[in-house]
C-alpha cells in the first residue's frame, strides 16, 4: 500500500473523502459485505496459485464504479506476482 | 391539493428537526397551512425547537390510541396561527405506533391541511418505517461528512425501495472556507456521490444555535441560514429559486457581529 499512501497524502481530506465515499457506497449498494469480498479474495488465490506464485498479503481487490455511469460497476483486482510457474 | 413531506437523514444530528421546524414556519408564512409531526417516539425534540413545549397536553400516541381528539393534541404556534405541531409521546417507545396507524392518521390530516411534515428518527428501525409510511416525498438531510453521506445514500436506498421516488436533498452545514481551501467536501461533491436532485445547502451558522435558544425557527431572517431555509420553502412549493452563493463571513459582517455583542 505504500504507493497508494504516499498517492493519498497529496490529495486534500475533501478529496480523500469523496474518494472513500465513492468505493464505499458501491460496496454498501450491491450489497458485498467485506466477508463476501474476503471470501472472493481467498477464492482468486487459490485458482492463480495454480499457475503462478502470487504475493498473497499485496493482493487488493476491490469494487469500484467506472468512470462511465452506464456500464456499472466493476471487480477490480490487483494481483502481485512473485514468479511466474514454467 | 395537500403534500405528506418526510424529513429524514438515517445518521443523527444532522439537521432534521432543524430543518423541520424551519421548512415549516417558512410554508407557513407563505401562507400555507402546515402541521408539524415528531414521529421521534420517546426522544422528543421538535417541541423545544419550535418554541412550544410548554403547551402540550396530548400527543400523536394518544391521538392514535383514540385518548384524544385530533384537534385537541394539536398545538396552534406562538406567531402563526396557520401552523400546528403534532408532538410526540416522550415516555413511550417506538412501537406504540404502527406504520398502518401513522399513514391514517396522515390522511386525516390531509383534509384540512396543505403541507403535513414529518420529523423523522435517526436511524432505519420502526420509527423509520412509521415516518415514511404516510409520505408522498421526502427532503433528506445531510452535512458534507462521510458518514452522514454514507447514511444518506443507504436512506434514499430505502426510500425507493418503499415507493417514495420523489426525493430531495437539503446539504446542511457547509462551510465555504474549508471548501474552498479543499477540506469539505463541495456541494457538487455530494450531488455528484448520491445523485438526486438538490433542494438547498444550508451554510454552517451560529444562528441556528441562537434561534434554538429562544425556541424560534430562524428561516425568512437575514441570516444565512434564514435566507437559504426561505429560499428551500419557495423550491417545496415548486418556485425555481436560483441557488444563492455561499461565502464564508465578509470583513464587515465580522466587524457587525463583534458589535452584536
Amino acid at each position: 500500500m505504500g504507493i497508494f499512501d504516499s498517492f493519498f497524502k497529496k490529495k486534500s481530506s475533501g478529496e480523500v473523502a469523496k474518494d472513500r465515499l465513492k468505493l464505499l457506497l458501491v460496496s454498501d449498494r450491491s450489497n458485498c459485505s467485506p466477508e463476501t469480498m474476503e471470501l472472493i479474495k481467498n477464492d482468486i488465490i487459490k485458482v492463480i496459485s495454480k499457475y503462478m506464485e502470487i504475493d498473497a498479503e499485496g493482493l487488493d481487490i476491490q469494487i469500484t464504479q467506472n468512470n462511465d455511469e452506464t456500464e456499472g460497476p466493476a471487480l477490480y483486482a490487483n494481483i502481485p506476482i512473485r514468479e511466474l510457474k514454467k | 391539493m395537500s403534500e405528506v413531506i418526510v424529513i429524514t437523514s438515517g445518521k443523527g444530528g444532522v439537521g432534521k428537526t432543524t430543518t423541520t421546524a424551519n421548512v415549516g414556519t417558512g410554508l407557513a408564512k407563505e401562507g400555507k397551512k402546515v402541521v408539524l409531526i415528531d414521529t421521534d417516539i420517546g426522544l422528543r425534540n421538535l417541541d423545544v425547537v419550535m418554541g412550544l413545549e410548554n403547551r402540550i397536553v396530548y400527543n400523536l400516541v394518544d391521538v392514535v390510541e383514540g385518548n384524544c381528539r385530533m384537534k385537541q393534541a394539536l398545538i396552534k404556534d406562538k406567531k402563526y396561527p396557520n401552523l400546528f405541531l403534532l408532538p410526540s409521546a416522550q415516555t413511550r417507545d417506538k412501537n406504540s405506533v404502527t406504520p398502518e396507524q401513522m399513514t391514517k392518521l396522515v390522511e386525516e390530516l390531509k383534509e384540512e391541511f396543505d403541507y403535513i411534515i414529518l420529523d423523522c428518527p435517526a436511524g432505519i428501525e420502526q420509527g423509520f418505517k412509521n415516518a415514511i409510511s404516510g409520505a408522498d416525498r421526502a427532503l433528506i438531510v445531510t452535512t458534507p461528512e462521510v458518514s452522514a453521506i454514507r447514511d444518506a445514500d443507504r436512506i434514499i436506498g430505502l426510500l425507493e425501495a418503499n415507493e417514495i421516488h420523489k426525493i430531495d436533498l437539503v446539504i446542511n452545514r457547509i462551510r465555504m472556507d474549508m471548501v474552498n481551501r479543499g477540506d469539505m467536501l463541495s456541494k457538487d461533491d455530494v450531488l455528484d456521490i448520491l445523485a438526486v436532485d438538490l433542494i438547498g445547502v444550508v451554510p454552517d451558522d451560529e444562528n441556528i444555535v441562537i434561534s434554538t435558544n429562544q425556541g424560534e425557527p430562524l428561516v425568512g431572517s437575514d441570516a444565512p441560514a434564514g435566507k437559504a431555509y426561505a429560499n428551500i420553502c419557495k423550491r417545496v412549493m415548486g418556485e425555481d429559486v436560483p441557488f444563492m452563493e455561499i461565502t464564508g463571513p465578509t470583513f464587515f459582517q465580522k466587524l457587525a457581529s463583534v458589535f452584536k455583542k
